[in-house]
């Protein structure tokens, strides 16, 4: 559309603008403010630059614990989006069905964090929870407060079961939005159901799955709660997250100093893989 | 090419064909002749575009056949139908070169890849695509989007008809016209069986031999653009084409005379059913101002000047009436007298045509 | 030409055919969505079934229907105020924060879809790296950001502090539906003598209502499943329901009947706000630029 020059408009971003400033910019000095101090106890401080920067990156498990959090992202990316994709192709698109469809897979998208946790810890109990029971009755030895495989299986399965739904619904939202034409075009042009995901469903998703990747991504490398219920980490650290290692060092340990450097540069990873995606998913809608 | 028979389709998407009055179509008969240009003609939600989707296959009539050259399509899909079919926004697969989009329906039927660069080429050649052939569809204008999806149904050696649901809405009024003549030369060279669904009563008149004039799931004439202008056989056809549309007196036969409000006229010697409801329909030019008495007096409300002629808003007892006037007859003001054209007066009984006066008379 | 009669009998063979080889795509479409929706709904039958259970049932029986089901955990929740006011907590201030969100978004996305101004795009995208910031970052500075403004421990506090994720996203689905309305609109409205505030509330609001709609309901979502913010910024008088359960947890051993009840309530409004939004949920994003 076509806009109109007027810097009047910063009027109306104002009231945004400050409760965001408000929020980000005053937390944010705090936190580079301690990134770059010693703190001994209360006045006694000292500026010591970029040390702590320097100790959290050797840190073995701050890397090992990044290792970790790439991996989830990635894997919980590559189950759920072709995932959400799939299941939105399988919904009917209008109509009581598709409604009830969407109620009850948009349910666990409203389920508190710490309660998602709650269930799955105790649903994937292999001495009393279905799943637990289920995975053992089939064969596999599976335990996860003694297996780390057992444990990666189970957060992966729980972050699926709670946040694929999003991606489904973006999916849902792209194919509703391709006008009937497309389809009726397709059938005369003979072209299989293969064909029109292909040339047709998947174009026109690019848009909302660029937004699904970005929250995905997001949002599973900060996940801090729901590991943190179910398993606290472990068995031994094979669970802890950037986020559980953060609150541990700055809430258990209160190191305030390392705890405010992880931090930032905790966000500008974030903030440089977010921009990667977005970079590439934008060029490649437009080659 | 084919001959299209629509044999008494009637339609409902509920498929429930019990209520005559909520049927989409209502028992529709029709021969598209074989190389014919016909224009689907009618107002919003007239079912015009539902029955082009059922030639074209997309949309199964709840009842009622389809017939190609006496082959009966109805239970056959599109793509087994051979038909080309363009609709009201370019349909097209974005991530694709023009090219690709040319061959696709080729490559979905696995022709042959050198017959397929060959079709491309003298489809491309046709519609004057040839120089974007290798550009990404996506960022092309409207008309050229509308003429690759054209290709697209052209492009198949054994098409049978073209189909056009309103395919000039989103171009521009100076595009228009060229794109229009190029689809009439494209229908000229390949003598293709073309039907053209729209609702502006000039494109439909310039473009087709034919027009079928749709309302309410009900064809109300097929006829020549001529013949729908001189003599619509329906009241509503009247109306509809022709701007301003047809004037309509209501009327009473009394002897031998026509009784209208503000005036009468020798009755034709044709009786109509007695009971019916009679009008008079008249086009805004078969009314002219006459210099002596004709027992018709107008009142002038008001002049529209539209360059070569004027419409003139008239009033002939309480009916309220369009006169079509050259710009260099003289205009009366006041109350004057006019003559009704007796070649061009109608008698419509309950809506439907009886005859005009004159041959009527003789 | 072949008569109707006859060609009717060639074409219905083919067409029993294809009525068959439809029917079993729509099977297998309809199984694979419903082994999808089964594998959705048993973790939330498993948490119904606890509620309904004792903790030492919970613990004990791996049966699949409730063993001596009962209301009981319930009964609890609804007897005891630091159960039921942690309830009303939670609702507090995540309608707070949703109105708030609203409040703030809804001019800022006007602008962005209907003005160029210096920094526009970098405002936003500034906007939006506040989606990206781990709220494990701001626990400590948070906690002495709304000490030291007096409004720790109050529904404020965690309904302002929400706003930081909310807020980018809602500017970015209202701009998506905003910029969906064409502007002459807008024109049109303040030629006829509207002010900027009247058209925008009586004219142009109504027009994008479903994605008020939408928006509101991802700005509850959102504030309504977060933990570690909620958890940080109160203590007692303002505890959400949220950090009742994890409190509950430590203090007294797991009473897990009692917990599952507690979720079920949590999920409870969720449901209901999902009821109310089904139909524009879908539009919600597709509308909204990238």
């Amino acid at each position: 559309m076509h806009k109109l020059d007027d810097n009047r408009a910063w009027l109306l971003i104002v009231p945004v603008f400050a409760l965001v400033a408000f929020n980000a910019i005053i937390p944010l000095m705090t936190v580079v403010n301690y990134s770059v101090q010693d703190i001994f106890g209360p006045g006694q401080r000292a500026f010591i630059g970029v040390e702590w920067f320097r100790e959290m990156l050797r840190d073995p498990t701050i890397q090992a614990a990044f290792i970790r959090q790439m991996v989830f992202s990635g894997l919980v990316l590559a189950i759920q989006i072709p995932l959400g994709i799939a299941i939105a192709l399988l919904l009917p698109r209008s109509g009581w069905k598709s409604s009830l469809a969407i109620i009850l897979i948009a349910i666990p998208l409203l389920v508190p964090f710490n309660v998602v946790g709650t269930i799955w810890q105790v649903y994937a109990r292999p001495e009393i929870g279905l799943l637990g029971r289920a995975i053992n009755a089939v064969g596999f030895d599976y335990n996860y407060t003694a297996s780390p495989v057992a444990a990666w299986v189970t957060l992966l399965l729980m972050d699926t079961w709670h946040w694929t739904p999003l991606v489904i619904l973006l999916a849902f939202a792209g194919l509703c939005s391709i006008p009937q034409p497309y389809y009726q075009a397709a059938r005369i042009d003979g072209a299989s159901r293969y064909a029109i995901f292909r040339y047709i469903e998947l174009p026109k998703l690019k848009g909302v799955m660029t937004i699904a990747v970005l929250l995905r991504f997001m949002d599973s490398f900060m996940i801090y709660t729901e590991p943190f219920v179910v398993t606290g980490g472990g068995p031994g650290s094979s669970t802890t997250f950037l986020s559980i290692r953060l609150v541990n060092m700055a809430v258990g340990q209160f190191d305030l100093g390392p705890a405010a450097a992880f931090s930032l540069m905790y966000f500008l990873v974030i903030l440089l893989f977010s921009y990667v995606f977005y970079t590439i998913l934008k060029m490649n809608s437009r080659a | 090419m084919a001959e299209i028979t629509i044999s008494d389709l009637r339609h409902a998407y509920d498929g429930d064909l019990s209520d005559p009055s909520k049927l989409a179509l209502k028992g529709i008969n029709h021969v598209w002749r074989d190389g014919g240009a016909y224009a689907l003609l009618g107002p919003s939600g007239c079912g015009k575009s539902s029955m082009l989707n059922m030639i074209s296959g997309l949309v199964r009539p709840t009842a009622g056949r389809i017939l190609f050259d006496g082959r009966d399509v109805t239970d056959l899909r599109p793509e087994e139908r051979n038909i080309a079919q363009v609709f009201q926004f370019p349909v097209l697969y974005d991530t694709m070169t023009v090219a690709e989009n040319l061959a696709f329906p080729l490559r979905n039927r696995r022709i042959a890849p050198a017959q397929i660069t060959r079709r491309v080429n003298e489809v491309a050649e046709m519609l004057d695509l040839g120089p974007l052939l290798k550009r990404r569809a996506a960022g092309l204008g409207a008309a050229d989007k509308q003429k690759i999806s054209l290709g697209r149904g052209l492009v198949r050696e054994d098409v049978a008809a073209i189909l056009f649901d309103e395919p000039l809405t989103v171009i521009d009024p100076q595009v228009k016209f060229d794109l229009r003549r190029k689809l009439k030369l494209v229908h000229e060279t390949l003598k293709l069986t073309l039907v053209y669904v729209t609702h502006d009563q000039s494109e439909a008149l310039t473009f087709a031999d034919q027009v079928v004039v749709m309302s309410h799931g009900e064809v109300m004439q097929a006829a020549t653009p001529e013949e729908l202008y001189d003599r619509p056989s329906h009241s509503f056809v009247g109306r509809f084409i022709g701007s301003p549309g047809m004037n309509f007196l209501p009327c009473a036969l009394d002897g031998n005379q026509i009784r209208f409000d503000g005036g009468t006229i020798p009755a034709p010697a044709l009786a109509p059913r007695p009971g019916s409801q009679l009008t008079l329909g008249l086009r805004p030019h078969a009314i002219q101002p006459a210099d002596a008495p004709t027992g018709i007096t107008a009142d002038l409300i008001e002049v529209e000047d539209r360059g070569p002629w004027r419409i003139a808003d008239i009033a002939i007892g309480t009916n309220h009436l369009k006169m079509k006037l050259k710009d260099d007859v003289p205009l009366p003001s006041g109350s004057f007298p006019v003559r009704f054209d007796p070649d061009a007066t109608l008698l419509y009984a309950d809506d439907l045509l009886t005859g005009d006066l004159r041959h009527a008379q003789a | 030409m072949m008569s109707i009669a006859e060609t009717t009998l060639v074409a219905a063979p083919l067409a029993r055919k294809r009525a068959r080889s439809g029917g079993r795509r729509r099977a297998i479409t309809a199984s694979l969505l419903g082994l999808f929706l089964i594998f959705q709904a048993l973790p939330i039958y498993w948490i119904v079934r606890m509620s309904l259970m004792t903790p030492a049932n919970v613990l004990s029986r791996p049966d699949f229907l409730p063993v001596d089901p009962s209301l009981d955990n319930y009964r609890t929740i609804f007897s005891d105020p630091s159960w039921y006011m942690s309830f009303v907590n939670q609702i507090t201030y995540v309608c707070l924060n949703t109105v708030i969100s609203l409040a703030v978004a809804l001019p800022a996305a006007y602008a962005f879809s209907r003005y160029r101004f210096i920094g526009d795009k970098h405002v936003f995208f500034w906007l939006f790296t506040n989606r990206m910031a781990p709220p494990a970052v701001f626990l400590l500075p948070f906690f002495q950001l709304y000490s030291a403004v007096g409004l720790f421990d109050t529904p404020w506090a965690v309904a302002l502090a929400h706003t930081l994720f909310v807020v980018p996203l809602a500017v970015w689905i209202l701009e998506g539906f905003m910029s969906g309305i064409p502007r002459e609109i807008d024109e049109t409205a303040l030629i006829d003598g509207y002010s900027l505030p009247r058209f925008f509330v009586t004219i142009f609001m109504p027009l994008i209502a479903s994605g008020v709609g939408v928006t509101a309901f991802f700005c509850f979502m959102f504030s309504w499943i977060e933990l570690l913010l909620a958890r940080t910024l109160t203590s007692v008088d303002a505890r959400p329901i949220v950090v009742t359960m994890t409190r509950t947890a430590s203090s007294s051993g797991l009473d897990w009947g009692l917990l599952a009840a507690a979720g079920v309530l949590t999920i409870l409004p969720g449901v209901a706000v999902i009821w109310f939004v089904r139909n524009y949920i879908a539009k919600g994003f597709a509308l909204g630029r990238v």
